[in-house]
């Protein structure tokens, strides 16, 4: 018996072909044809080539070059599951929910349910969330309630050992109502041994002054890819305030799309990238003032050791509409090694004509001054320059204000460094 | 006992110090004027190990020690302390933490135990006292945001902290005013005693009635032309330089 490999974008949408009848939710008419449309649009576009503006930087033949197979739904009894940041964990395994490993706060309403989401998933155009859309199994509703005060909980996704390569497409969906407050901390962690495509979509609806804090440790395993997106949308007085650090991985696209909708919507998307070895990482931004008197803040910071590559692409747009803009970017790269490089390509688009709006990109090594600085106070060369390194990310994390949060992420930091030495 | 002999060294190629002969006994206290560009902080910088800073000749050894092949950090376990002319600001590392790690780092060199983080601020806060500096300085970072005299009072307290047995102050006066001047002149003498030696480069001599050093040298054109007593400093400040005297 002779069996074709399927390869690229032919290779999922083979996939699709096959497991259509079988995928949560076949039988919803709604939610089929929705696929369809998914599946129509990532047929037409196929996998983003350096040819496409935004994804210049980024080549994706590794992930079209391979195979993938879908993860094995057998329940893993050997599976090692990291401490947990907080007292409320829902646990994907292989992009599926493990209840039994999972626990969520009773104020909010959790559900993977594929009955509970109807009309609340969207579509995208970009091809990455159009294979998601196509394909995801599952993932979290959180619908928080106006008023309520979800306190924070933990989304931890995490891949199991697999000899052929294998591929999930989360689908997070979140909505805020009016005055809601919710903090996620999302980790996303598999096996350094295993090759497998991680493809989450977030859909985020921000509510008239709520506000949602999503801090994302991206810990993937050592050879595996994840290309990401989000999309938010923030209502009048609320905020949408966004983490990332980006330190697992071979290749990683983390891809932000907020719009300010309603008057004096907030936005901070901070992050961080940490790479080594022959790591490429990815942070590309869409921040869309659509409304006035709105706030945007952007902090990203990347260190680079070895051959790795970092990109960072941010566009503002700032419309007609949104009068008394006040848009921050600023996009700093430390490269350790001479044979690191970072591309970097802010954008910004400006149509309103009462507006500050500033960014500033730069590329730079250690400073030698501050570095005998600190060695002529008697402090060693390894640990000077370990202190120089927190410090250049501090600016990045210290507006994180919830402890947990910060302790998981500092810790993230701490763990890549003594990988590093 | 710090003792320079022939020492020459070359900045990008241009020689800078050429050929500086210097010895200061434990115990002295000795003060190092001179015209600006003559080579002082480059001596400072040599003597700390500074990256850039290429010795061409000479020694300098610390009670014995070759001082030259040392790395910055050995060379401040040994106990040599350098107050920069420029302190250098390091946003993002805190300024408690960076006088912890240094102050630890010097102490596991002098085979003395660390100081936990309440033992640090005891010790801190004591010497900020004495030093009238307000405590808020101790959460900033390092340097950043300072005033020039406040960035010179972190060196003094610095200094305070780590209790070295060589200091190079390398115009810690310039900038302080006349309170601060007394304060960091009080942090040198609060240190002399039989162990301690300092080399104190200053434009003015102002800061030499509160440190009133054991000898003065003037160094011009990369060389000590002249040397004497303390009285030296008032001659200078009268009569100036002058000009260089050749070799
Ligand atoms: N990187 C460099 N390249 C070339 N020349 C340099 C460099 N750094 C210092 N110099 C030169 O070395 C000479 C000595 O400088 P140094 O800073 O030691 O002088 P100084 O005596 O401390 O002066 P001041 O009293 O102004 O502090 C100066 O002429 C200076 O221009
Ligand atoms: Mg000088």
């Amino acid at each position: 018996m002779s069996q074709v490999v399927h390869t690229g974008a032919e290779g999922f949408l083979h996939r699709y072909e096959g497991l259509k009848d079988r995928l949560p939710g076949a039988r919803l008419p709604w939610l089929a044809a929705l696929r369809a449309r998914a599946a129509e649009s990532f047929r037409a576009q196929g996998f983003p080539t350096r040819r496409v503006e935004a994804w210049h930087y980024t080549d994706l033949r590794p992930v079209t070059q391979a195979s993938f197979d879908e993860a094995l739904t057998a329940v893993e009894d050997d599976l090692v599951l990291p401490a947990a940041h907080t007292a409320n964990r829902v646990v994907f395994v292989d992009g599926r929910l493990r209840s039994d490993l999972s626990s969520w706060p009773t104020m909010a309403t959790v559900a993977s349910q594929i009955g509970r989401i109807e009309g609340r998933v969207a579509l995208p155009d970009e091809p990455m969330a159009a294979l998601n859309t196509m394909l995801f199994e599952d993932g979290m509703l959180l619908n928080i309630p106006a008023g309520t005060d979800a306190g924070v909980l933990e989304i931890l996704s995490i891949a199991s050992e697999s000899v052929r390569p294998t591929a999930f497409h989360l689908r997070h969906i979140v909505r805020l109502h009016e005055g809601a407050r919710l903090t996620v901390l999302e980790v996303n962690q598999g096996p350094d041994g295993t090759r497998y495509l991680h493809n989450p979509v977030w859909q985020v609806e921000v509510g008239e002054g709520a506000t949602f804090t999503h801090a994302r440790l991206q810990q993937e395993g050592a050879l595996a890819f994840q290309l990401g997106s989000i999309y938010a949308t923030v209502a009048a007085g609320g905020t949408y305030d966004n983490f990332t650090l980006n330190a697992g991985g071979r290749l990683v696209r983390n891809e932000i799309h907020a719009t300010l909708t309603g008057t004096g919507a907030a936005c901070h998307m901070n992050g961080a990238q940490l790479l080594g070895g022959g790591q490429h990482a990815d942070t590309t931004t869409f921040l869309d003032h659509a409304a006035p008197g709105c706030a945007s803040r952007q902090t990203y910071k990347t260190v680079l050791t070895g051959k790795s590559r970092g990109v960072f692409q941010g566009k503002i747009l700032v419309r007609q509409a949104a009068q008394q803009t006040d848009g921050y970017q600023m996009n700093q790269a430390l490269l350790l090694s001479p044979d690191a490089e970072m591309d970097s390509k802010p954008q910004l688009e400006i149509y309103a004509d009462d507006v500050k709006c500033s960014h500033g990109a730069t590329v730079g090594e250690l400073d030698a001054d501050q570095l005998f600085y600190l060695r002529a106070r008697g402090i060693d060369e390894a640990t000077a320059r370990s202190m120089l390194v927190r410090a250049f990310l501090q600016e990045a994390v210290e507006g994180i204000a919830d402890e947990a949060l910060r302790g998981a992420l500092e810790a993230a930091v701490e763990g890549w460094w003594e990988r590093q030495a | 006992m710090l003792r320079i002999q022939g020492l020459t060294a070359t900045v990008d190629g241009k020689e800078i110090l050429k050929g500086i002969d210097l010895e200061v006994p434990t115990g002295e206290v000795h003060a190092i004027m001179g015209p600006n560009g003559s080579g002082k902080s480059t001596l400072s910088y040599v003597l700390a190990g500074r990256d850039g800073y290429e010795v061409t000749g000479g020694t300098a050894t610390f009670n014995g020690v070759d001082l030259l092949g040392k790395q910055p950090e050995e060379r401040a376990a040994m106990g040599v302390f350098l107050a920069f002319q420029y302190p250098v600001e390091l946003p993002g590392v805190g300024n408690a933490n960076f006088l912890r790690t240094a102050l630890n780092a010097v102490r596991r060199g002098r085979g003395e135990s660390e100081l936990d983080a309440m033992q640090f601020l005891k010790l801190a806060r004591a010497r900020m006292k004495e030093l009238s500096m307000p405590e808020d300085m101790l959460k900033r970072g390092v340097n950043v945001g300072f005033s020039g005299g406040e960035k010179k009072r972190n060196e003094v307290l610095q200094m305070a902290l780590l209790a070295p047995k060589l200091a190079i102050l390398d115009e810690t006066d310039s900038g302080l005013d006349i309170d601060a001047l007394k304060v960091a002149a009080d942090g040198v003498n609060a240190l002399r005693g039989p162990e301690f030696s300092a080399l104190v480069i200053t434009h003015y001599q102002r800061l030499l009635n509160y440190i009133v050093p054991d000898r003065v040298h003037v160094l011009m054109a990369g060389r000590i032309q002249r040397s004497g007593g303390k009285e030296l400093a008032l001659e200078l400040e009268a009569s100036g330089y002058g000009a260089p005297q050749a070799a």
